[in-house]
């Protein structure tokens, strides 16, 4: 078992090698002349206004919180998934009981309009 | 027989992993070549055919002109992670195939299966795991680079990713659900035979809905048309990569087309029988073969839509993956949950 993940680690330790070497190589051979005008933030060739770390809006933090639950959700459905065919219908209803407790959440969230954009 | 030497087997694993880096970049190189030469068919063009036969050169020249171009940091950028994280989305892509198995498990060389870089018993649930980590590459990109632009584009991106996730992640139960297992070569390997004695049994005749929002979801995580609104140049000039130029553009570009060749062979090894094919029992070697057909019928896929489809407005994105994918995933796992009860031979597993 460890050994799997003794393949990974090399595979990674590779792939990090060539992205270091190629992002590295790129800072060698190309040239350098920074300026002023050249490293201002790009804002369709006017100046740059005010901070670019601006408030953003309200909605992108609800969206996150509800995707935690449901990955975690998730988290737990794949395990039970690998068993099911053991534990039967005992575990469909347990399943369904689970899913339906986060479905009523889920149909909340959806009526206080957390997934409408405007 | 004893066990092998250790060295031996540190040398298969090495010069493995680093073949399929090579074939991994390769394919990344052909890909953009390809899509160029596709995207001008379909917009009645030629495309780039200048550069060696059919432009085949073109990816090696596009290459070598990006590494000589400015390395830039834009004024006000955290400059540790503007670099960071262009390479953490390139590892991240890479990493992420490392469990897809692209060929029979049994060819091995000193007891380590070829065709596989790792079969961790977490299989898919490792897939998932590392392209979320990918996402921290495109945040904080756009976070670092110090652009109104950037920063728009990174958020739109996260949001939508982490939404289709979901999405995705419930259509991989359905498979789970048959097979149950999470490991890939196992997972394949129950899809060997055929239905009624000539239709592959293969998972998409048995989870077509689980197939189709798979593949939504695949198009709108690896952030291809017509979901690539993180990059949506009217609005955004470039969204996350606004600022990025030269080669950390470049792995920002490897990571995308590498997800695009991950997400193939994910839904390859899920719903279309992986590496199986005709005469792969008696040549091993063909498994590979059929694994890079299956993969580039994926990848034209994925082409073609960019070239047919319009990209959907924002709040579009939104209704389709909560209100549209995640309802139809929960539904597909609670009927395959049923089915695998009653029909219990249909995955074909224990």
């Amino acid at each position: 078992m460890l050994s799997e993940y003794l393949s990974i680690l090399i595979y990674m330790i590779l792939a990090s090698g060539i992205t270091l070497v190629v992002i590295f190589a790129n800072k060698l051979l190309g040239p350098s002349r920074p300026s002023a005008r050249k490293s201002a933030a790009y804002e369709s060739g006017i100046k740059p206004t005010g901070t670019a770390r601006e408030r953003f809006h309200i909605r992108y933090h609800v969206i996150a919180m509800i995707f935690l639950v449901f990955d975690l959700e998730i988290a737990f459905i794949y395990p039970w998934a690998v068993i099911y065919k053991t534990l039967g219908w005992a575990g469909f209803i347990e399943m369904m009981i689970f899913l339906g407790i986060l479905i009523i959440g889920f149909l909340y969230a959806w009526k206080r309009g957390a997934f409408t954009w405007e | 027989m004893g066990s092998p030497p250790i060295l031996a087997v540190l040398a298969v694993i090495v010069a493995k992993a680093l073949v399929v880096i090579v074939v991994l970049l390769t394919a990344f190189a052909y890909m953009t070549w390809l899509e160029r030469r596709l995207i001008s068919r379909f917009q009645v063009r030629i495309g780039p055919n200048r550069v060696g036969p059919f432009g085949l050169m073109q990816p090696l020249a596009d290459g070598i002109k990006l590494f000589f171009k400015e390395d830039f940091v834009p004024a006000g950028a955290d400059k540790v992670l503007y670099y960071l994280a262009p390479g953490l989305a390139m590892v991240t892509a890479f990493t992420a195939f490392a469990v897809i198995p692209f060929g029979p498990p049994d060819v091995q060389l000193f007891g380590v299966p070829l065709f596989q870089i790792s079969n961790p018993n977490a299989g898919i649930l490792f897939v998932l795991a590392v392209t979320s980590i990918g996402i921290y590459g495109i945040i904080l990109g756009g976070w670092s680079s110090n652009s109104k632009y950037s920063l728009l584009g990174a958020l739109r991106s996260s949001a939508q990713l982490i939404s289709y996730e979901l999405g995705v992640g419930l259509a991989i139960v359905g498979v789970v659900l048959l097979a149950g297992t999470l490991q890939l070569p196992e997972i394949v390997k129950e899809q060997s035979g055929f239905f009624f004695g000539f239709l592959p049994r293969w998972n998409i005749f048995v989870q077509p809905l689980g197939f189709l929002l798979l593949l939504i979801g695949a198009t709108a995580e690896t952030n291809r048309p017509p979901f690539d609104l993180p990059e949506s140049e009217q609005e955004l000039v470039a969204g996350f990569h606004t600022e990025y130029g030269g080669m950390k553009f470049a792995a920002f570009f490897v990571a995308e087309y590498v997800n695009v060749i991950t997400a193939s062979g994910v839904a390859t090894t899920l719903f279309l029988g992986g590496w199986q094919g005709p005469f792969v029992d008696q040549f091993p070697i063909l498994g590979p073969l059929w694994f890079v057909v299956k993969i580039f019928a994926f990848a034209f896929f994925f082409i073609w839509i960019r070239a047919t489809l319009p990209r959907i407005r924002y709040d579009q994105l939104m209704d389709v993956g909560w209100k549209l994918l995640v309802p139809l995933a929960l539904l597909n796992l609670a009927i395959t949950s049923v089915i695998v009860l009653i029909w219990p031979s249909l995955g074909g597993g224990s």
